[in-house]
Parts: C-alpha cells; sequence; structure tokens
C-alpha cells in the first residue's frame, strides 16, 4: 500500500541565518531512510505522466521502485541511461515545471520528490561507489567539442563510451560553464562537477582549457588543420545585456554574470583568493529569474545588510525555480516586484548611491502570455543600495558565428539546427544548450548534448 | 603551465617576460592581448602582446608591477611556469590607408605601443614615434622603438632624458610643423590617452586609443570591461582594445579604474606574506 501523505518528506536544510552567513550547501539531502520512505509515495502509475514532464525522459516510477527497494545502484542505472548529470539535475531542475508538475500525486497535496531522490541516488552513488572508468576501446574518430556546459559535458561523455577520441576546448581556466562559473556553491557543490569532469577524464576526454575558440583556433581550423572528424559547439549564451539607462557606468554598477563568475569561479569569498568584490552594503539585483536569486543570495552571504529584488511584474512572473524564491526569502531578501528602474543614481564620486525606480501596474497579456507590466507616472522612489546587479537576460556570445562561414543564426543570434540531429547548418558541426535556445535549462542542455552525440556517432559511422 | 623562457628588468618597475604558448603565438598580431593568472589564487589580468616569435612559438610581455597580481608574475624566473595563459584576445588593429602615422606611448603604454610602430614599420609606413615618461630612470625600450621609428623622439617631464615636456607639447609641434599624419595612435595612462586627443581633435587627425579597462574572462561575458564609445556601450575585450580615441568617454573609463583601489591597497599591504610564502615555497 503506498504511502498517501499530502506532503514530501522535508529535506534537512541550513538554518535561514546561519546559510545566508556561509556558502555550504543549504539543502544537505535525503539520508536513505528519507528516501526509501519518501519513495512509497509514489504510485508507479500505468501512465507515467511525471516522465512526459521530464525533457530527458527519466523513467522515474522505474527508478523510484528501486529506491523503495534499497537498490540505489539500480536506481542509478536507470537513472544514467538517460541522463548524464543526475546529482546536477536533481539539484537544479525547474522540477515544479517538469516532471513534478506531471506528477499525479500533486493534484491532492505535493508531488513525489522526483528531484530529491534523484539527488539522493546520484549522491549516494558518488560517496558508495568506486568506480574507476575505463578508456573504451578507440575507434579512431576525433571530435572536439567547443566549450564545457552540461551540454558539453553530455555530449563528450556519450562519444568517449562510444570509442570517439573526443577533445573539450574551454575558454576559461577550469570547465564546467554555468555549473562553475555561474551557480553558486550553496547550491551545487564544485566537488560534484568536477567529479562529472574527472568521469570524462577517465573515459579520456582531453580536456584543453584556456582556448577561445574563434580566437586561438576556429572552427575550420579544428576540422582541416587539426583533423577533427566532427564539432560540438556547446557555448552557452554568455553575453550579458545592460538596461541603456543612465548611471550603469559607474562603480558598483555589475552584470550578474561578473558578480557571479568573480565570486563562484574566482572565489572572491575565500580570503585565500586575490579576486576583489565590492564591498556593499545594500544591493540591489535587477531581475526575476535563477541568476538574480543566485546573485541576491550571494551578495546576501558577502555580509550585505540589505538585499533586494528589483523585478517589473509580479511574483507570478517570476521564471526563478520556486525553491530558490523561496530560500532566498527565507535568508532575508526582499522583493521589490512591480517596480522598473529608470536611472542609477551618482554619489558625485562617480559610484553608484541608489536606484531609482518607477512603480508598474500590470495590463494586458503580452506575447509571451504574461501580463504586461505599466509604469505608473509619478511614483518614482529609491532603493537606497551601494550595488546594483544587472540581470536581466543574456544571449549567445558572437565569436564562434562571426568567425565560421556558413553558420547560419536566428534573429537573437542563436545557432539554427536540425531539431533531430542538432546538426547546425554545415555537414559535421553540431551544437545545443543555450547557443542554441537562448538561456534555458541544464536539463535541455544535457539532452541537446546527448542528441548532438547520437547524430554525431550516426554521421561519423556512415561517413 | 606555461614556461618562461626569458626575463629581462626593464627598468626598476617594468619586468619583460617571454612565455612558451605555441597556440598563441601563432596567431597573435600586434594590438592583441593575453590574460594571465599565476596561480589558483589570482586574479585575471590582461597585458598586451608586445611582441611574439612564430617560430620558437613565444610570446613576450611587458609589464609594469602596480599591483599583487604583477608583481607575483614579476616575482616568477626563468625555468618556472604560469598557469594560465589565454589569447590572443582582443581585434587586432587595422591599418588601412596608412602612409604616414605617429605612435605615441606613455609610460608602460611603450611596451604596447612598440608592437604597434614595429609593425607599421614593417609595412613600410612612415612611423614617428614619440615616447614619454617620467624621468629617465624609468624610460624603455628605447634603442627598440628607434629602431622601427623613421623620427623617435624622447620626451621627460623632468628632462632628464631627451627633451623637456609632455607628448602632447612634441606631437603638437609636429602637426604644427606641416606634419600630415593619416593616424595618431595613442597609448598610455588614460589622462595622457585623453589629452592626445584632444591635441588631434582640432585637426581631425584619426586617433586610436588602446584602452585598459579591468577585466575578467575576455571573451564578452562579464561586461566588466564596458566602456562608452560614441554613447554606445562597447566590451572592450571583444569590440577592441583599439577605438576611436575622439569617441570615447576617457572619464567613466578613469573612474571605473578606480573601482578596486582600497581593496588593492590592502592586498598589496598583506601581500609581503604571500611573497615570503612564495620565496619559502621556492627555497624549498
Ligand atoms: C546563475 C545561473 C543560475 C542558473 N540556475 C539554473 C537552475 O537552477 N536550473 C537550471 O536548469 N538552469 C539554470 N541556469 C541555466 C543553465 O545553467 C544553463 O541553461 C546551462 O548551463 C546551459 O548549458 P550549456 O552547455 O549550453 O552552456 P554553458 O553552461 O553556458 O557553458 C558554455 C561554456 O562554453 C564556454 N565558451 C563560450 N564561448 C567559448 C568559445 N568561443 N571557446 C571555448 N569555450 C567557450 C564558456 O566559457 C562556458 O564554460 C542557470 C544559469 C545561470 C547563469
Ligand atoms: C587590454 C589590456 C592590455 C593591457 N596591457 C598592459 C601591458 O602590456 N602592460 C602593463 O603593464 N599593463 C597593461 N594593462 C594594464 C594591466 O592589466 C593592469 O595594470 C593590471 O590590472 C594590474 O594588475 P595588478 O593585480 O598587478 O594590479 P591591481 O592590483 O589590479 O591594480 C593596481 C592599481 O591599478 C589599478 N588598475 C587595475 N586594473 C587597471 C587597469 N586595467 N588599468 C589601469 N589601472 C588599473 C587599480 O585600481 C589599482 O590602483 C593592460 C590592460 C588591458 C585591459
Ligand atoms: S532530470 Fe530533471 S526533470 Fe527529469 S526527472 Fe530528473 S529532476 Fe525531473
Ligand atoms: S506520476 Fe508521480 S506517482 Fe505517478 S509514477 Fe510518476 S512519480 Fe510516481
Ligand atoms: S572582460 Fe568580460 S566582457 Fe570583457
Amino acid at each position: 500500500m503506498a504511502n498517501m501523505s499530502l506532503e514530501k518528506i522535508k529535506m534537512p536544510e541550513q538554518a535561514p541565518d546561519i546559510r545566508n552567513k556561509n556558502f555550504e550547501e543549504v539543502a544537505m539531502g535525503y539520508t536513505a531512510e528519507m528516501a526509501m520512505e519518501e519513495a512509497t509515495r509514489c504510485l508507479n502509475c500505468k501512465h507515467k505522466p511525471c516522465i512526459s514532464g521530464c525533457p530527458v525522459n527519466v523513467r522515474i516510477p522505474e527508478f523510484i521502485t528501486e529506491v523503495a527497494k534499497g537498490d540505489f545502484l539500480e536506481a542509478y542505472r536507470v537513472i544514467t541511461s538517460t541522463n548524464a548529470l543526475p546529482a546536477v539535475c536533481g539539484r537544479v531542475c525547474p522540477q515544479e515545471t517538469q516532471c513534478e508538475q506531471k506528477c499525479v500525486r500533486a493534484i491532492k497535496g505535493e508531488a513525489v520528490a522526483i528531484g530529491r531522490l534523484e539527488r539522493f541516488v546520484a549522491d549516494w552513488y558518488m560517496a558508495n561507489v568506486e568506480e574507476k572508468k575505463e578508456m573504451p576501446a578507440q575507434n579512431g574518430k576525433t571530435v572536439a567539442v567547443i566549450g564545457s556546459g552540461p551540454s558539453s559535458l553530455a555530449c563528450a561523455g556519450d562519444l568517449a563510451k562510444q570509442g570517439y577520441s573526443v577533445t573539450m576546448y574551454e575558454a576559461f581556466h577550469q570547465a564546467g560553464g554555468v555549473l562553475v562559473y555561474g551557480i553558486p556553491e550553496f547550491r551545487l557543490p564544485k566537488s560534484i562537477v568536477q567529479k562529472e569532469i574527472d568521469g570524462l577524464a577517465e573515459l579520456g576526454v582531453k580536456i584543453a582549457t584556456n582556448m577561445v575558440i574563434g580566437k586561438v583556433l576556429s572552427v575550420d581550423e579544428l576540422m582541416d588543420d587539426m583533423g577533427f572528424d566532427a564539432v560540438f559547439i556547446g557555448t552557452g549564451a554568455g553575453l550579458p545585456s545592460f538596461m541603456g539607462i543612465p548611471g550603469e557606468a559607474l562603480v558598483g554598477v555589475y552584470s550578474a554574470n561578473e558578480y557571479l563568475t568573480r565570486i563562484n569561479l574566482m572565489k572572491a569569498y575565500i580570503s585565500e583568493y586575490d579576486t576583489p568584490i565590492r564591498n556593499s552594503k545594500g544591493v540591489a539585483v535587477v531581475g526575476g529569474g535563477n541568476v538574480a536569486m543566485d546573485a541576491a543570495r550571494c551578495a546576501k552571504r558577502l555580509g550585505a545588510e540589505n538585499v533586494y529584488i528589483v523585478y517589473r511584474r509580479s511574483e507570478a512572473e517570476m521564471p526563478a525555480r520556486l525553491e530558490e524564491v523561496h530560500h532566498a526569502k527565507e535568508e532575508g531578501i526582499e522583493f521589490n516586484l512591480l517596480c522598473n528602474p529608470v536611472q542609477v543614481l551618482d554619489d558625485g564620486n562617480g559610484q553608484a548611491c541608489g536606484l531609482e525606480c518607477l512603480r508598474m501596474e500590470l495590463g494586458e497579456p503580452d506575447a509571451s502570455g504574461r501580463r504586461r507590466p505599466v509604469a505608473v507616472e509619478g511614483s518614482n522612489f529609491v532603493v537606497d543600495v551601494d550595488t546594483v546587479v544587472m540581470s536581466i537576460g543574456t544571449s549567445p556570445n558572437p565569436l564562434i558565428r562571426s568567425t565560421t562561414k556558413g553558420l547560419e543564426t536566428n534573429r537573437k543570434g542563436c545557432f539554427v539546427v536540425n531539431e533531430e540531429t542538432n546538426q547546425t547548418t554545415r555537414e559535421g558541426i553540431y551544437a545545443g544548450g543555450d547557443a542554441v535556445t537562448g538561456a534555458a535549462t541544464v536539463i535541455l542542455a544535457m539532452g541537446a548534448g546527448k542528441t548532438a552525440a547520437a547524430a554525431i556517432d550516426e554521421y561519423l559511422q556512415n561517413k | 603551465m606555461f614556461p618562461i623562457v626569458n626575463k629581462k628588468e626593464l627598468n626598476s618597475n617594468v619586468t619583460l617576460l617571454e612565455i612558451e604558448a605555441p597556440f598563441i603565438a601563432k596567431k597573435a598580431q600586434a594590438g592583441q592581448f593575453i590574460i594571465f593568472r599565476v596561480d589558483e589564487f589570482s586574479e585575471r589580468v590582461p597585458l598586451t602582446i608586445a611582441d611574439y616569435d612564430r617560430e620558437k612559438g613565444t610570446i613576450t610581455i611587458i609589464f609594469q608591477k602596480v599591483g599583487l597580481s604583477t608583481q607575483l608574475l614579476g616575482a616568477k624566473e626563468i625555468g618556472e611556469s604560469i598557469l594560465d595563459f589565454v589569447g590572443p584576445l582582443g581585434v587586432a588593429t587595422e591599418y588601412d590607408n596608412m602612409k604616414k602615422v605617429a605612435v605615441v606611448g606613455g609610460g608602460v603604454g611603450c611596451a604596447i605601443a612598440y608592437p604597434q610602430a614595429k609593425a607599421l614599420h614593417s609595412m613600410g609606413v612612415e612611423v614617428d614615434v614619440i615616447a614619454g615618461f617620467r624621468n629617465e630612470d624609468i624610460v624603455i625600450l628605447e634603442e627598440e622603438m628607434k629602431a622601427v621609428s623613421t623620427n623617435f623622439y624622447l620626451m621627460t617631464d623632468d628632462g632628464t632624458a631627451g627633451e623637456k615636456g609632455f607628448v602632447t607639447n612634441k606631437l603638437k609641434e609636429l602637426v604644427d610643423a606641416g606634419n600630415q599624419y593619416d593616424a595618431v595612435i595613442a597609448i598610455g595612462p588614460v589622462p595622457m590617452m585623453k589629452f592626445v586627443c584632444l591635441t588631434t581633435k582640432p585637426y581631425d587627425i584619426k586617433t586610436i586609443v588602446s584602452l585598459n579597462p579591468i577585466m575578467i574572462d575576455g571573451t564578452g561575458m562579464c561586461g566588466g570591461c564596458r566602456v562608452t564609445v560614441g554613447g554606445e556601450i562597447k566590451f572592450a575585450c571583444v569590440d577592441g582594445p583599439d577605438f576611436d580615441g575622439h569617441l570615447v568617454d576617457f572619464d567613466e573609463l578613469m573612474n571605473r579604474n578606480s573601482v578596486y583601489k582600497a581593496r588593492e591597497a590592502e592586498l598589496t599591504r598583506d601581500h609581503a606574506c604571500r611573497m615570503d610564502k612564495l620565496a619559502k615555497d621556492l627555497i624549498q
């Protein structure tokens, strides 16, 4: 008989007023007992609606059944047959709009904690199974993977397992993409990402950091001079946007990318590191996505007294994961909703000293179906801060498209690909992840990397 | 790891390093830069490619030891390595339709001006180099610049070497004397570049400056290097570092470069212990 409790088993967490002063992981994960008990909430539905909610179709009831039995190794095998990064996805997928949204248990009460169970299984595996991966027999073909975010990690992994000799080229000094430079330690410990990268190295993937493709080598040189048989482009959507309002060039105004990179990749929060970051008293983060939540929670942890989210729509429209919004509120982040910045104020010495905003009202729905915010005339007010972090979206970097002939991109600068194969408009060149979709999610990027790997395999087998 | 194959102290505060980086050496062009990171704890810092040797596979950098990162780099000796070295970044300088050019370098900016003069010289362009320094003790690259210029003018603020005066005095003098420059390339401290641009503006001489905002990635992903050029936001690492000097908002750049002043002072104060540790590691 299934466990009919309406609520998920709670996940142990650091208390809000303690965790908002450290960078250790907020959510501590289920114990084996908790996981097995939560697993009994799954009804093993015949139609498996949850699976259709998962972009990579993790066979959810199947793995949960194994968890309930206590066979975590088997559960791991089920998950990883379609998902290359379960420890990451279990932590960062927006489950409430994906797998868990479709769970029948969500009709009355809370969905089965699919994400938490996935995380548990992956963590259990990392902690208990000492499996040294072996480099498979090589098939003599070579693939270059550009970028090292989730799409590239998944693509490289699948190809390496099939015997391809894969080289991954990363512009930064460290591999991992957004998983290392964007998403903070307290949400995704970097040791987990490192394990994934080490696993690739064991499979024989060569990881070349400090390689900005389009500058040091072009895609054509990779193919013509270096002799790669195929190329995968997983360069993400890292180009930050600014609002174009007065005062954005003042000292104290950051893009979220810069702010998070200084903190996460360059470890500004650890005193042994030389990376400087502004010592802020008040921080306004403009935006309502995961990136904004991460920036705000980092600012709080660095000691800012007042941290505000400034978002021009209402909470219902915020694209951030539910859990992040909830955690941010618990940690004392204040939400200024329905307000839009009009200028950053100058203290007279070129330093930011406030963010002037206008109040907004929700009007008619716009093209995205969300109600369009309309400014209320004369409602100007000032958020009292010395630091402003712009987190209003990013787009793909033009470096590769501008240095490679014949690679078509759309109006937003995203690579145009065949949806089934992820092949670009050039033979032998594939692309996936945010570079194709614009800023999206880890799981979609990972899925695209796997799709491309399968297509590359087919292409090279027939070539 | 990137091994150091040659090292020279050009003056008490400016060091030249030649570093093995074959991929970068193959592609480098005048006007481009690299980003280095000495060790795991260091910042990522941009430096112009002062020279390259495609055959040997090496890159030469010349830098002033202004803060912690450049001091750590300056403490490295031949045979040692640095952790990260990435490039060539930025857009190479464009020299279309130039027959006669004035290259103006200020202080360590001469390290950046020198490869430009050299490139122009090798293309057969007539190059007048004006190099300015505070005093004779800090003059660098004098012989090298002489070798690649048609006319070479050395200026010092106090007259202890070359002529007494600022580079802008000499530039104005040359222009007024009837020299027709297709372009002026000015590289040095931000105030110097600003004044060179103010000098050339009335004569409407195209003036190219090489901007040095604070950077992290150098690939267009952080926006930290943003500068206002002709009223638009540009990212110096990918759109530059060269820009039309008459359009650059220099005051904004100066302000943005001051962002970590206090923190840098603190670091440089504390860094004695880091240098000590470095020394100890070396002994072990
Ligand atoms: C702060 C933040 C929080 C997020 N939170 C979540 C979340 O909670 N859940 C979720 O699902 N998604 C989240 N996302 C989105 C998710 O991280 C991305 O959708 C995903 O990482 C995209 O993966 P990718 O492989 O396409 O590229 P990325 O992860 O962006 O990696 C691209 C890599 O390519 C490198 N690169 C770029 N250009 C070049 C070049 N020319 N040569 C060599 N290398 C290059 C970059 O340096 C980078 O390492 C978040 C994003 C951010 C920024
Ligand atoms: C494209 C580019 C090319 C460059 N080429 C050279 C070069 O060839 N040789 C050279 O000596 N320098 C060059 N610079 C400047 C060099 O990057 C800075 O001096 C460097 O940041 C110093 O690092 P640091 O840690 O030693 O000093 P920091 O500790 O970072 O700074 C010391 C002091 O310098 C200020 N400062 C920091 N960064 C800059 C900057 N970018 N410009 C001006 N002041 C700054 C700080 O506010 C502080 O007061 C270049 C900069 C750029 C962007
Ligand atoms: S990968 Fe993401 S969407 Fe799929 S089951 Fe796991 S948590 Fe849910
Ligand atoms: S929908 Fe929910 S209850 Fe049904 S199988 Fe999926 S996870 Fe289990
Ligand atoms: S250095 Fe980051 S965008 Fe230029």
